[in-house]
């Protein structure tokens, strides 16, 4: 079963690169977002399963609190890319989106 | 039956492994942002499912199951909310999609 989850882990480690080499190249502020989260999330799954590889599955709280701080700061990141600001949408500048 | 349950189990890791490599090599052949983030939500969305339910057939203990759990009900419910929330900026932004001809928003390889 360790080959499973080291052959795991090598392809998540080649999809990181991938990802990493799109943040580089990327042409727009969007393109090194969406990689930067795709970075964050094979980062959680890479936490849980090295912690299988090394025989120690506590390393999954670690790979939950890193979910977490993943999902705010692209959040604010967003929302700093496209309002300006983190104050959220300002009313006269954009045309209103009801959502 | 310990054999059963390690075959399900490597069968959903390998799988798993194998739409990560496409959806990683999608990121980088894809020629605009919009085709990019559909591979993006690919390696979100089932291969996070395969590999950690893959990881859950193989917990020892009820705790790491329930951990594994939680993680994958959070990934979840925060992947499409991220990739629903970059697209809506990307478009508040007045990114072109690619246009067969125009070019548009397309990669320098």
């Amino acid at each position: 079963m360790e080959f499973a989850f080291i052959g795991a882990a090598l392809a998540i480690l080649v999809t990181m690169g991938l990802a990493l080499v799109r943040a580089f190249i990327g042409p727009d502020t969007y393109d090194r977002i969406l990689a930067v989260n795709v970075f964050g999330t094979k980062t959680v799954l890479i936490i849980a399963v090295i912690g299988f590889i090394v025989g120690r599955p506590e390393f999954i709280d670690i790979a939950i609190v890193y979910a977490l701080i993943n999902f705010i700061g692209i959040v604010a990141v967003l929302k700093f890319f496209e309002y300006g600001s983190f104050a959220g949408q300002s009313t006269d500048k954009h045309e209103g989106e009801d959502s | 039956m310990e054999l059963f349950i390690n075959l399900i189990s490597g069968t959903m890791l390998a799988v798993g492994s194998l739409l990560l490599l496409i959806g990683g090599v999608g990121l980088i052949r894809f020629p605009d942002f919009y085709s990019r983030i559909q591979a993006a939500g690919i390696t979100d969305s089932l291969c996070s499912i395969l590999i950690l339910v893959g990881l859950m057939l193989q917990a020892d203990t009820i705790p790491v199951a329930a951990k594994l759990l939680f993680t994958l009900l959070f990934l979840l419910f925060t992947a499409p909310t991220a990739s629903h929330a970059l697209a809506k900026a990307a478009r508040h932004s007045k990114l072109d999609p690619w246009q067969p001809g125009k070019g548009g928003a397309s990669s320098k390889r």
